[in-house]
């Protein structure tokens, strides 16, 4: 049984210790310059924009490996009209409000078209792609717009200061973000021990105790390391609530909901859904609309980032998104892949990022390597598939 | 004696965790047409995969001796040099080519770099005489019905030289009239000197066709029996299969009420979606009682089919004219969500295709027709749904590890089982079960049968649309007899017969 068992623990868990080894190589290379504070913290805001995109990304992919080829225009867009607005004196709740439904109504636009029209997504998004690239340049004529407004700034985790305000007050180290790492680590055991006491008196299958306390304990180490990390340097990059709250949202919606179930079912076998009942073409027309929201979502945060809007923002944004969703295990066929799974990818193409450019590596060949990294990813998926048959 | 072509000799083929083939021995004379039969998962598959070098020599043990020596086949062209060709289930054609360009696909004549065109559809042509058909080999593969395809496949693998032809459920999808003409072909290519190997689930063509019948069972041989020297009947064979006498193929339904007319469907008429002014259902009316069992017969391609897939909320045709009445009231269904809602339920002919989500686990399949039930407010209750499922497993004896497996790792009887947990959980008062049990073997197909008696004995209506004749016979009490769109006749339990059903299909197409 142990050949067997350690073949399935390897084939389960590939990206992160591949994770785990790529963080151990850059350790080593960048003399451990990499797990400081300050690059962990960098890691964080830099790819806020991968987690919420590839979030989004990912429902499209699991309904039949549809991608959207927009994302980084739909970023650039909705940061440029949101921007102007700002710039023009706007309040800034406003603006934020008029970015996000400008999101939903460029998925709609484009659902539309995927979801009833039956143009496929590909073509569907790759005029988006053209179309709202153009647009932004014509909403800012061209130019950089900078943003006034610390609030927003703040809010959305941009410029120097981006933090959760540490309430305890803690000496060189900050407290508040001790406590919530502390915190997150109660609710997660919490959780995980009324689930094992529910699946106990109703007599349901339950992993062995031992692997569940490892698993546990480990995931629980990686969080306090991390929230210690954090609160070493300023404390918790207002980006990283945003990530957090886009993440466990849906999480759960892909897991626990309706909306989420029809979703892996249209991607694993679309006659069988539509024959069940299902409103199929709503649920791609609701994955592209969605699409939309984070899109304008990731947009928000970019500008916030980066204090200005520019014509040029969010190029290659929706590759970055597309590359984590597959290396983080979603089928390039649908109905296959978990937000956990995202995450596990786009920390993984961010570590690559940072690690190659702390080391100084010229950025044409750090592209490459990403590009690289990406192949062997979906490669092995799919010839560790092949092989268990 | 006549000479032995094939030998396989104690072939073991393990895959990880499972024995797959256990000792497997096999001899095949030249000139003969030897039958292979078992349940799903006995192992017939395999041993053909292993002859023809799909799974490469080394990967089993064992030895294949074919024409005298001792062969090493590593892939598929190792054994097709040879004339082992093999035809598998799954038609291998490629829709949008013509026939020819399928027939030397991977085998084209000319140079490398200059198709000869003339001689490909020139020999194309010649090879498709052989097996009888009348098409020009330009015409594309989509254009021709299934039968047809099943006789291009043929063609093709003659094109290669074949000298051992074998034949994976070669009639699985065609029609009686289709299956009969490919079984007498095969006998036409013995008497020209041609071997073959048929692999097949219906074993009324086996007694017909082969010469030698060998049953293997859970990956072992169990006997070879010699049509020449013992009588062979079906239910000798299934002895075989099965390991046990099946004394009633059809369970008894005891004592089960027949009450009022469940649903009614009136002057039905359905129009092809791609060419509206073909007729796919032409003016049928046909009517199902609480605790019934009706039959729908006729040959492929009769409108079965399109008629209760146009019933479940109009899933398919277009200008659907006709009533439809569900115990007693008038109803209007314009999507299958509202079908469910009015107590409709159809259980497709293709699990795989348009059934189940292979990719998910047994319990999300079971419940994915009826998920409102589980989910209030739009969440859905985990829990709830594991009893669900686990609930219909036990009912239907379902084997599988547990209900979190997923479906695509489950032989073709649990999968229907599956398909029918997920419809029985949407609560239908109408079933329209769809050849429910195409492709599985002989003791999934009892349990199947046991499940359609509990379901009508709790007064529900079962509407069985089967191409097995003898299914339809033992287990409808009313049979509708089908033919190109229009009901053909309708005929009793008692006055039914096979050949009574084959007349009035005949006849009525004489009338058109």
């Amino acid at each position: 049984m142990g050949k067997a068992n350690v073949s399935a623990f390897f084939r389960k868990y590939t990206m992160i210790i591949a994770l785990v080894l790529v963080v151990i190589f850059f350790s080593i290379t960048t003399e451990g310059k990499i797990l400081f504070p300050q690059n962990i913290n960098n890691l964080i805001a830099q790819n806020a924009y991968v987690f919420v995109l590839a979030t989004g990304m990912l429902l499209c992919i699991l309904t039949g490996g549809n991608i959207d080829l927009s994302v980084g225009s739909v970023v650039c867009f909705a940061g440029a009209v949101g921007a102007m607005m700002m710039d023009k004196g706007v309040n800034i709740w406003a603006a934020v409000l008029t970015m996000l439904i400008i999101g939903i109504l460029v998925g709609m636009w484009q659902g539309f078209w995927i979801a009833y029209v039956k143009v496929p997504p590909f073509i569907a998004t790759l005029a988006g792609m053209y179309a709202f690239r153009g647009l932004s340049n014509v909403v800012l004529q061209g130019m950089t717009v900078s943003l006034k407004s610390e609030t927003f700034i703040r809010v959305f985790g941009g410029g120097a200061d981006c933090y959760v305000p540490d309430i305890f007050g803690g000496e060189g180290i900050n407290m508040t973000c001790m406590v919530a790492g502390c915190i997150v680590v109660i609710i997660l055991i919490a959780m995980q021990l009324k689930s094992r006491i529910n699946n106990k008196s109703k007599g349901y299958e339950m992993a062995p105790l031992g692997s569940t306390v490892v698993k546990l304990a480990l995931i629980s180490a990686v969080i306090l390391w991390i929230a210690y990390k954090l609160a070493s340097h300023k404390g918790i990059p207002t980006s990283l609530i945003w990530i957090l709250l886009v993440l466990l949202a849906y999480g759960y919606l892909t897991t626990k909901t309706r909306i989420g179930r029809y979703l892996y079912a249209v991607g694993g076998n679309e006659k069988a859904t539509r024959l069940s009942g299902i409103n199929t073409k709503k649920v791609y027309f609701l994955a592209y609309v969605n699409m939309g929201l984070l899109a304008a979502l990731a947009g928000i945060l970019t500008i916030a980032r980066l204090t200005t809007a520019q014509p040029t923002y969010g190029q290659g944004y929706e590759m970055d998104a597309i590359g984590a969703c597959f290396i983080g295990g979603a089928s390039a066929y649908g109905g296959i892949g978990t937000v956990p799974g995202v995450v596990i990818g786009a920390t993984l193409m961010g570590v690559i990022n940072q690690g190659m450019s702390i080391m100084g590596i010229d950025a044409n060949y750090q592209k490459v390597v990403k590009g690289l990294v990406l192949l062997a990813a979906v490669a092995f998926d799919v010839i560790s598939k092949r092989e268990k048959k | 004696m006549a000479k032995i072509l094939l030998e396989m000799k104690n072939i073991t083929k393990t895959f990880p965790g499972v024995k797959a083939l256990d000792n497997v021995n096999l001899k095949v004379e030249e000139g003969e047409i030897h039958a292979l039969v078992g349940e799903n998962g006995a192992g017939k598959s395999t041993l053909m995969n292993v002859l023809s070098g799909i799974y490469p020599y080394g990967t089993y043990e064992g030895d294949i001796v074919y024409n005298g020596e001792v062969c090493q086949f590593n892939k598929i062209k190792d054994s097709e040099e040879k004339g082992i060709v093999i035809i598998h289930q799954e038609l291998a054609l490629v829709p949008y080519m013509s026939i020819g360009e399928n027939m030397f696909l991977g085998n084209e004549r000319g140079k490398s770099a200059a198709i000869d065109w003339n001689e490909t559809y020139g020999e194309a042509d010649k090879y498709l005489k052989m097996v009888g058909l009348s098409e020009s080999s330009k015409v594309l593969v989509k254009d021709i019905g299934t039968g047809k395809q099943q006789l291009v496949e043929i063609a093709k693998a003659l094109a290669k030289h074949a000298k051992l032809l074998i034949l994976d459920e070669p009639t699985s999808s065609l029609n009686e009239k289709d299956s009969q003409a490919l079984l007498d072909l095969m006998l036409k290519f013995k008497k020209e000197g041609m071997t073959s190997i048929i692999i097949s689930h219906k074993l009324n063509e086996v007694a017909y066709v082969a010469d030698k019948i060998t049953v293997i069972r859970d990956g072992s041989t169990i006997e070879t029996m010699d049509k020449h020297t013992t009588e062979i009947s079906e239910d000798r064979i299934i002895k075989g299969m099965v390991g046990r006498e099946i004394t009633d193929r059809f369970p008894k339904r005891h004592d089960v009420k027949i009450g009022d007319v469940n649903m009614e469907v009136k002057n039905w008429t359905v129009h092809h979606p791609l060419y509206p002014e073909r007729k796919v259902c032409d003016n049928v009316s046909i009517k199902v009682r609480k605790g019934e069992v009706i039959g729908v017969s006729g040959l492929m391609g009769a409108g079965r089919t399109e008629l209760a897939m146009s019933i479940f909320g109009q899933s398919y045709g277009t200008n659907i004219s006709g009533q439809l009445f569900l115990d007693g009231k008038e109803v209007q269904l314009k999507n299958v969500k509202q079908a469910i809602k009015n107590k409709l339920a159809y259980v497709t002919e293709d699990r795989k295709g348009n059934g189940l989500v292979l990719t998910n686990p047994i319990k999300i399949n079971t419940t994915l027709a009826n998920l409102d039930s589980i989910s209030p407010h739009k969440i859905i209750d985990k829990d709830k749904e594991y009893q669900v499922a686990e609930e219909y497993r036990k009912k239907l004896k379902t084997k599988c590890s547990t209900v979190e497996q997923n479906v695509g790792n489950l032989s073709g009887g649990n999968q229907q089982k599956v398909l029918l947990a997920k419809w029985m959980f949407a609560d239908p008062d109408v079933l329209i079960l769809d050849e429910p049990t195409r492709g599985i073997d002989v003791g999934a197909k009892y349990e199947i049968y046991c499940i359609i008696n509990d379901l009508v004995a709790a007064g529900k209506s079962v509407v069985m649309i089967s191409s097995e004749l003898p299914e339809v016979l033992g287990m409808s009490d009313r049979i509708y007899v089908m033919n190109e769109g229009r009901i053909a006749g309708e005929l009793s339990a008692e006055e039914a017969s096979q050949e009574k059903i084959m007349s009035i299909i005949v006849n009525s197409g004489k009338g058109a």
